[in-house]
């Protein structure tokens, strides 16, 4: 493309390229600046490696933080599925009663399970658990009530419908108190939207930080480059064809510090697996985490990228433009 | 080829640089730009490249305004323009081929292409055998050819030289200045400036001399009156 000289007839003449040939060179100097960026960064493995370290820690910060919180929710839609609602009938409720009130139950779309637990039976149990053994035997009479355990769907297993659900069994006329546990379970998804909230705060916080960080780096390289830039203006070189560079530098710290930040990952979740089994294992479950899903790896790797790339952008837009032959 | 009309250059705090400079060169025309250091040679040069902008007035190159051209095109201008400095400005961690091909590179010519160009202007300047050499390893005078050979690579119409033989003994200063003559045999526009009088006196071209950023004398240099030494 020449502006001044439609067909260069001044002077000597120049050979035309062709628009397929362009593309085709277009794409070669994209691999070839990609290429030599990447050989830059192998030059001087320490400032790289520092920089590449930086990027990769921050964001697995962020990334460990998220399988956590994953996880928590897992567990925790586990337990929410397990609401269950004890309702203690009235001592004066013969046992045909009791079995009246489990059969109506039984009918409630609400309602997923019944389990009906005698007076008696509840006893030996308490009896067997409890160890008093022999001395609940000198009881006169049992003092324990029957037990209605009732399990509600899962649609109604969340701790608002839940609620909803007891109140309405508690006025059936067989029951004395209704019981939902479900204070701690609504403590506990607060406190899990809080911590997903902080990984959120602390993820925006890192990735802002990774963002100067890889600016200043390419600000840093850009004024290295001065001289360079200059010769380059000069000959004819678009800012774009300027910038490619930088920007290929901040591709391959996003690039690297991402793989990096998967490897550390996998490192801190080997080293966490053992202590998280022994605490699954003393609430008798078995655990095992999760890590990084395929579609999470791949967000994560995107993300690094993106923030190289933009670090590297805000550098290139900010600092090329300053620098001009004089 | 290269007109100026009414050209005035103020710097940012008030040094008048040029003021109502006028002259026009031929397409396929050579000709010489002197005065004192100073005078407003390198800025008259800067405004053709477009590292200036004219204060008052219009440069226009092959009847094109540059004050038409927006920042985004001037990359695409200089492409135009074969320009060739004192300092070389080579590239000094990059080999003399790389320097040659640099202006390819950047406009997208195939490797073999690449090779084919700077080959042609290593022979021209008569460097072949040191196209593998870094600049630091040659002499004053081969850098200035490498310099010349990289403005030349891509066959600009258009040729500028800022004291091409600025650092540079008679002897060489003359064989730059016959490759300059042999590139303007080729059809090549070639505008140089110098304070080298003896240079000039030897050759019978066009010269413009500037003194305080007035154009004092146009003419071949039979005319000089040699007035803007006293």
């Amino acid at each position: 493309m020449s502006i001044l000289f439609s067909n260069r007839s001044q002077g000597a003449s120049r050979v035309k390229i062709g628009l397929v040939q362009s593309i085709v060179m277009v794409f070669v100097s994209h691999v070839r600046q990609a290429l030599s960026s990447l050989g830059e960064l192998w030059r001087q493995p320490a400032a790289s490696l520092m920089t590449i370290g930086v990027l990769g820690l921050s964001i697995t910060l962020p990334s460990t933080l998220y399988i956590m919180v994953k996880n928590t929710e897992k567990i925790t839609a586990g337990w929410d599925q397990a609401s269950e609602i004890s309702l203690f009938l009235k001592p004066s409720i013969s046992a045909t009663q009791s079995q009246q009130l489990v059969a109506r139950l039984n009918t409630w779309s609400e309602i997923d399970s019944v389990v009906y637990i005698p007076a008696d039976d509840a006893l030996k149990e308490f009896q067997h658990l409890s160890g008093l053994g022999d001395a609940i035997a000198y009881l006169e009479s049992n003092p324990l009530p029957d037990v209605v355990l009732v399990t509600p769907t899962e649609k109604h297993g969340g701790p608002t419908s839940a609620k909803a659900l007891l109140a309405k069994l508690k006025q059936q006329r067989e029951v004395d108190v209704g019981k939902l546990d479900i204070e701690w379970l609504e403590r506990l998804y607060a406190l899990v939207n809080i911590a997903g909230d902080m990984v959120t705060l602390i993820g925006l916080l890192l990735f802002i930080a990774v963002v100067l960080i890889i600016g200043n780096t390419i600000r840093l390289n850009i004024l290295n480059k001065h001289d360079e830039i200059v010769v380059m203006k000069l000959v004819g070189a678009t800012d774009a064809f300027i910038h490619r560079p930088f920007l290929y530098t901040g591709f391959w710290y996003g690039l690297l510090g991402g793989l990096l930040a998967w490897f550390c990952v996998i490192i801190i979740l080997w080293w966490m697996d053992a202590s998280i089994a022994t605490f699954a294992a003393m609430y008798q479950k078995e655990f095992n985490i999760t890590g990084l899903t395929g579609a999470a790896l791949l967000t994560m790797l995107g993300l690094s990228i993106a923030l190289g790339l933009l670090g590297s952008l805000i550098s290139v837009q900010r600092h090329v433009r300053q620098i001009e032959p004089r | 080829m290269i007109k100026f009309e009414q050209v005035s250059k103020t710097y940012p705090g008030g040094q008048r640089a040029l003021s109502k400079v006028n002259f026009h060169i031929a397409p396929g025309e050579m000709a010489f730009l002197t005065g004192h250091s100073g005078a407003g040679k390198s800025t008259l040069l800067k405004l053709i490249s477009i590292m200036e902008r004219p204060t008052v007035g219009r440069v226009l190159i092959n009847g094109h305004d540059l004050n038409a051209i927006t920042r985004r095109d001037i990359a695409y201008i200089r492409r135009d323009i074969g320009m060739i400095f004192q300092s070389h400005q080579l590239l000094m961690d990059k080999t003399v081929f790389d320097n040659i091909a640099l202006p390819l590179v950047i406009e997208g010519y195939t490797h073999k292409e690449i090779g084919k160009r700077v080959d042609a202007a290593l022979d021209m300047v008569d460097l072949r055998d040191k196209s593998r050499c870094l600049p630091i390893m040659l002499s004053g005078g081969e850098q200035q050819r490498v310099g010349i050979a990289r403005a030349v690579v891509n066959k600009p119409p258009l040729l500028l030289a800022d004291e091409p033989t600025g650092n540079l003994d008679p002897k060489l200063s003359m064989e730059i200045i016959r490759l300059f003559e042999d590139f303007n045999q080729a059809g090549v526009s070639v505008f140089i400036a110098t304070h080298d009088l003896g240079l000039i006196a030897r050759m019978k071209y066009r010269t413009l001399t500037l003194k305080n950023g007035q154009m004092i004398t146009d003419g071949l240099n039979d005319n000089i009156d040699e007035g803007w030494q006293s």
